[in-house]
Parts: C-alpha cells; sequence; structure tokens
C-alpha cells in the first residue's frame, strides 16, 4: 500500500502536470472570474466563496480520468487486481494520492486567491478548513467515476458528467460555510454536515468504485 | 409460479405482449379522460387558469420520480440475481423518466412565470429535479457508452445504487441551501385538505393516466431492447459459426 | 497435491462461451503449454485463471495467492527506472529482492534507466522480470515471448526452468517452442464451445437472449 502510494506521488511528481496543472487551473480561474462580472470588489467579495470552491471542484475534476486511465492503458491495473492488495485498498491508496496532488495544493493556496478575489477577511480560516474538509470528498467521489468510466473511449466527458451531480452536497456544504464565515455567522452547521459527508464518503465509496473497476477489468 | 419466471426473456416477451395493449389503451382512456376533466375545472380564485397545469405537472413530477425508484429496483435485481430482463427494464425506463422529469421541469417554469414572475427560480423543489434530470443524463450516457452489455448493465446498476444516495442527499442540502418558493405538497393524506376535491379527481385519473403511460412505454422500450439484444445475439452467434 | 486444478471448466468473452469442458491439473513443477489459433480464448482463460473475470461454468482450484498473472501489457510506468519499476511490485508482492530478478533477465546494467528509454524487447524482459520479484508459484503467461529475441527466449526459459525446478508451475500460452520439453501440450481446438447447445447457466446477455 505504501508502496503504491509513493509510486503514484513519484509518477506526479516526474511526469509532470500534477501538483502544477490543477494549481495553474484555478489561478486562471479566479483571473477570469473578475473579467466576466466587473471589477468591483463589493461584488467579487459576495460571489468569492462559491467561485473559490467552483474553481477548486472544476480543478479536481481536471485530472480525475488520470487515476486509472494510465494504469489500465500500460496493464498496471489487471496486475495490481492480481496483487495481494484488495482492489478496495488500491482505490483508496490511488484517491489520496490524488488528493495529496491536487486538493491539498488548492488547500494551502486557495487563501492567496481569496485576497484576489477581495473574499472577506474573517472568512478565510474557514475557506481553508471547508476546503480541507471537502476536497478529500471530492477526490473520492471522482475516483468512483474514474472507475466507472476506466477503459472508456471518450471516458473524459463522461466522467464529468458522472461525477459533477455527485459533487453538489459537498459544494453547497462547503460554500455554505465560507459564506457564512464570510458574514460573521457562525459555520459550525455546514461544516459537520460536510465532515459528515466526506467520512461517509471515504468509507463507503472505494467498495462502488473497486466493484466498478472488477467488471471494467473483466 | 413465482414472479420470477417472468425474468425468462421468452416468457416476459409472451406476458408482456399480452398485457401491453391493455396498459397502452387504458392509458389513453385515463390520460384523455384526466386531462379533459382537468381543463373543464373552474379557475382557482387565486391562481385562474394557470392552475390546470398541474394535471401535467404533479403526474409528471410523480413519474419522474417513480421512475428513478423503478431503476433503482431493477438494478438491485440485475445486481443481485443476475436477471437479464431486470437489467434492459432499468435501461428502458431511464429515458422515460428523463423525460417526464424534463416535463415536470418545463410545465414548472411555465407556471411559475405569471405565478413568480419568473421563468426559473433557484427554489429546493425545482433544483432537486434538475439535478435528479442530471443523474437521468448521466446513467443515460453510460449506457451508450459502455460497449459490452453485461459490464454496461453492471456499470450502470453501481452508478444507480451510488446516484440514489446523492438524489436524496442532493435533496435534503438543497433544501438546507434555499427555504424556497414552491408550495407544499399538493395532495396529503394527513387530515386537513389542501386541495379541494374539483381538482382532486381529474388529478387522480390524470396520475393513473401518466402511470399506464409510464408503464406502457416501460414496457414497449424493454420488449425492444429485448428484440435489439436477440438480435445481437443472433449475429455474434451467426459470426462465430 | 496439485498448485491449480479446474474442473470442467468454460470461458466467456463478450457473453459468449469459447472454451467449455475443460479439465487439468497442474502439479509443483509442471509446465502447461495452450496452443490454439488465435480468437479461440487463451486470453480469456488466462484472465479467468488469474482471478480477473469469473468462469461461466466448472471451477479454478487454487489459492488466488498462489497466482502470478503477465498479460500482453508489461505494466511499467516509463517514468520510473527499471530497478524502481521491479522495486513497486516487490514491494506490492512482499519485498523479494530485485538483484537476482535483473541479473536473470539481463537487466542489471540497465537498472538506472528509464523505463521509457528502453526497446520493446527490453520492456518485456523487465515485464518478465516481475514474475521473479512475486515470489508467487503459478505464473500464468499470456505471449510472453512477444518481441523477445533468441538470446532473451532463452534467458527466459532458463528463469523458467529454474522457477519449475523449485516446485513452481506455469501456464504459458504461446506459439513458439520454448525449448522446454517436460513442457505438457493442450490444444484447445477440441474444446472450442459448440454454438447452440443448451447451456444451463447463460454466460451473458448474449447466450440469454439467443
Amino acid at each position: 500500500m505504501k508502496a503504491l502510494l509513493w509510486r503514484d506521488l513519484r509518477l506526479a511528481v516526474r511526469a509532470g502536470g500534477g501538483f502544477g496543472l490543477a494549481l495553474a487551473f484555478f489561478l486562471i480561474l479566479c483571473t477570469l472570474v473578475p473579467f466576466g462580472v466587473g471589477p468591483e470588489g463589493g461584488t467579487l467579495a459576495r460571489i468569492a466563496p462559491g467561485i473559490l470552491w467552483v474553481g477548486a471542484l472544476l480543478s479536481c475534476l481536471l485530472s480525475l480520468d488520470r487515476i486509472f486511465a494510465l494504469d489500465h492503458e500500460d496493464g498496471s491495473l489487471d496486475l495490481l487486481a492480481t496483487a495481494p492488495l484488495p482492489l478496495e485498498g488500491v482505490v483508496a491508496i490511488k484517491a489520496l494520492a490524488h488528493w495529496l496532488v491536487t486538493g491539498l495544493p488548492l488547500v494551502i493556496f486557495a487563501p492567496v486567491l481569496g485576497l484576489l478575489l477581495h473574499l472577506p477577511g474573517p472568512a478565510y480560516p474557514w475557506l481553508v478548513l471547508s476546503l480541507a474538509l471537502g476536497t478529500p470528498a471530492l477526490s473520492v467521489l471522482g475516483a468512483f467515476g474514474a472507475a466507472v468510466t476506466v477503459g472508456l473511449r471518450r471516458g473524459g466527458l463522461l466522467l464529468s458528467l458522472l461525477v459533477l451531480p455527485l459533487y453538489v452536497p459537498t459544494l453547497i456544504f462547503g460554500a455554505e460555510a465560507v459564506r457564512r464565515g464570510a458574514i460573521g455567522a457562525d459555520p459550525g452547521t455546514p461544516l459537520l454536515f460536510l465532515a459528515a459527508i466526506t467520512l461517509a464518503v471515504l468509507a463507503l465509496m472505494p467498495f462502488a468504485s473497486a466493484a466498478a473497476l472488477r467488471v471494467n477489468l473483466r | 409460479m413465482s414472479i420470477w419466471e417472468y425474468a425468462n426473456p421468452v416468457k416476459f416477451m409472451r406476458a408482456s405482449g399480452a398485457v401491453l395493449p391493455w396498459v397502452a389503451g387504458g392509458a389513453v382512456v385515463c390520460c384523455v379522460a384526466g386531462l379533459a376533466w382537468g381543463f373543464l375545472t373552474p379557475q382557482d380564485y387565486r391562481q385562474g387558469a394557470t392552475v390546470k397545469i398541474i394535471f401535467l405537472h404533479v403526474p409528471a413530477a410523480l413519474m419522474a420520480i417513480n421512475g428513478w425508484l423503478m431503476m433503482l429496483v431493477m438494478s438491485l435485481i440485475w445486481l443481485v440475481r443476475r436477471h437479464h430482463v431486470s437489467a434492459l427494464a432499468a435501461k428502458a425506463a431511464a429515458p422515460v423518466g428523463a423525460v417526464m422529469t424534463l416535463i415536470a421541469l418545463i410545465t414548472g417554469a411555465i407556471w411559475g412565470q405569471p405565478m413568480w414572475g419568473t421563468w426559473w427560480e433557484w427554489d429546493p423543489r425545482l433544483t432537486s429535479f434538475l439535478i435528479l434530470f442530471l443523474f437521468y443524463l448521466g446513467y443515460i450516457a453510460l449506457w451508450a457508452a459502455v460497449e459490452d452489455a453485461d459490464s454496461a448493465a453492471d456499470l450502470t446498476g453501481v452508478l444507480c445504487l451510488v446516484g440514489s444516495v446523492f438524489a436524496l442527499l442532493s435533496r435534503y442540502a438543497v433544501n438546507f441551501w434555499n427555504q424556497g418558493l414552491h408550495q407544499g405538497a399538493s395532495l396529503s393524506v394527513a387530515p386537513g385538505e389542501r386541495m379541494s376535491a374539483v381538482y382532486k379527481y381529474p388529478l387522480y385519473l390524470s396520475m393513473l393516466g401518466f402511470f399506464l403511460l409510464f408503464l406502457a412505454l416501460v414496457l414497449l422500450r424493454t420488449r425492444t431492447e429485448i428484440r435489439r439484444r436477440r438480435l445481437a445475439a443472433l449475429l455474434a452467434r451467426e459470426n462465430r459459426a | 497435491m496439485s498448485l491449480l486444478a479446474v474442473r470442467d471448466l468454460a470461458v466467456a468473452r463478450g457473453g459468449l462461451r469459447l472454451v467449455e469442458a475443460l479439465d487439468f491439473a497442474l502439479a509443483p513443477g509442471q509446465a502447461l503449454v495452450l496452443r490454439g489459433p488465435n480468437g479461440l480464448g487463451k486470453t480469456t482463460l488466462l484472465r479467468t485463471l488469474a482471478g480477473l473475470q469469473r468462469p461461466v461454468a466448472g471451477e479454478v482450484i487454487c489459492d488466488p495467492d498462489t497466482l502470478a498473472y503477465a498479460g500482453h501489457a508489461d505494466g511499467l510506468k516509463p517514468a520510473l527506472s527499471v530497478a524502481e519499476n521491479l522495486g513497486f511490485w516487490s514491494a506490492v508482492f512482499g519485498g523479494a529482492p530485485v538483484g537476482p530478478a535483473l541479473a536473470a533477465m539481463n537487466l542489471t546494467e540497465l537498472a538506472a534507466r528509464p523505463a521509457h528509454m528502453l526497446s520493446a524487447g527490453q520492456k518485456r524482459r523487465l515485464g518478465l522480470a516481475r514474475l521473479a520479484v512475486t515470489g508467487r508459484a503459478v505464473w500464468l503467461l499470456d505471449e510472453p515471448t512477444v518481441s523477445l529475441d533468441a538470446a532473451s527466449v532463452g534467458l527466459f526459459a532458463a528463469m523458467l526452468r529454474g522457477h519449475l525446478g523449485q516446485g513452481g508451475a506455469a501456464v504459458i500460452a504461446t506459439h513458439i517452442d520454448l525449448g522446454l520439453p517436460e513442457a505438457r501440450l493442450l490444444d484447445l481446438t477440441p474444446y472450442r464451445a459448440m454454438p447452440g447447445r443448451q447451456a444451463d447457466r447463460p454466460a451473458g446477455f448474449n447466450e440469454a437472449f439467443a
């Protein structure tokens, strides 16, 4: 398991595109929004929580299809499925690697992009906390979508169609927590919901993903 | 004689072929009667003539949800008992359910324009239906994308299970997100009538009509899918011989 | 005591049976070479034995933790070096030393080279070296000698013989002569599934509706 995690991280660093790409996409997205809605600080401040969360979600989506597709192409997935690791564990580890490569950098750099969007001061800790609680769910759900669409031609587009509706609850609670933080209200309730979704998804989705992978390996 | 006998494609084809004309006929009669009766109801003192759209809106919304529920049950039967007909029935129900969802959304918009003064409102109920529609689209797209029929049935089955949980979760998340304008349930078994009998009985009739319509369409589509599968199987056998 | 046995096995691809009524057993030290024309189901049979897909009928009797599968693809990561690729699989399978496996397939000098700089034959050799670090008794090999030159085939045969000598076993789908006189030949042609024969359990959608 540890070996798999190290391999995936090493591949992400060496093959390039892993760490940098999602972050650059996030930056571009947050740069484009003011062009679209106008530079008034008030407007930006009001929509900043939503933009930051939607941006994180889309950046996460960008690299999802790589979770299993590369391993499927070169045959590693067949070999991993016959290895002594449980496939559920493989899925969980690969989702963890995806989170470390895309989710974690987003959590760390989101406050900087919050500055660009005039995010109100009190919201920053909640932005970081809500992203830290929510992005693991994005990776795990994304791994499910990737497992379902692995080996399909035109899988990437389908992947977004399958995964984005699954992101709705996470997005709602995540952005709501930041919004409440921004206006000085108590963001406790949405944060608790967010944590509950993430924990439930972490516990259950690897089984669904592994089942889908087994079907696709047949 | 157990219900699983109908999992045999041949028996299903025979039974559904016998039942289909009656279901289709019943659907036509009930839909026409229910909608005509609904059209002749008096105008509501507050909503005016727009109230009459509920005879389309409510039954369609009902079947949109029940369609997904049927897909869920059929997917479970396929995943647990591997009855091929049930997988095809789930596949057949998806487009019908998606269209029902679309009808509910469009009639809702048409009604909302004069009533709320806007075509679209991010109201929890409307939003949940939009999300349901997205789930339908994803499900249909996945069926279309996977080439091997057995794998497609398995993958869509798993997606349907996961999607059901998340559709429900989204429903409550959306409630939390926006309290909404939509009126409460139109019909309720609880005492304290919300709706006068003038509207209620034609509504029941068109609900029955929509249910029969849904059933007829799903039966027809399932029969088509079975024939298509049979054709593919015979062709595959031909190629190997 | 056999390492791997199959009883009345039938396998299917795309919902259609390919091979059926297959019976064989493999004792330690034995190798079985599968023969048969393309498309008969050799790959499907090996994948079924490996547990990647379920048999349609019959059973595969073995401990899944004794199987090592090697398919058409080698499962190599181009960005990792030869030693890293092999080290990963060694770690996954319980940490057998990488050195002897590299030596067996004459890869020691290439150990630091990234996999994307290897030739097709060198990649294949690395894929086969993986088998040695799995420490598993039964090797399931699908066309192992593709893109290998004569000398490399000799290396592989020597590695295989060593494996059999240590009480291992192998099922190999191949069309060339590996120079293993002790290997049994199994021609799958007589086991080809007869279309139209009534099956008690359909292999999939296609058979259920045919």
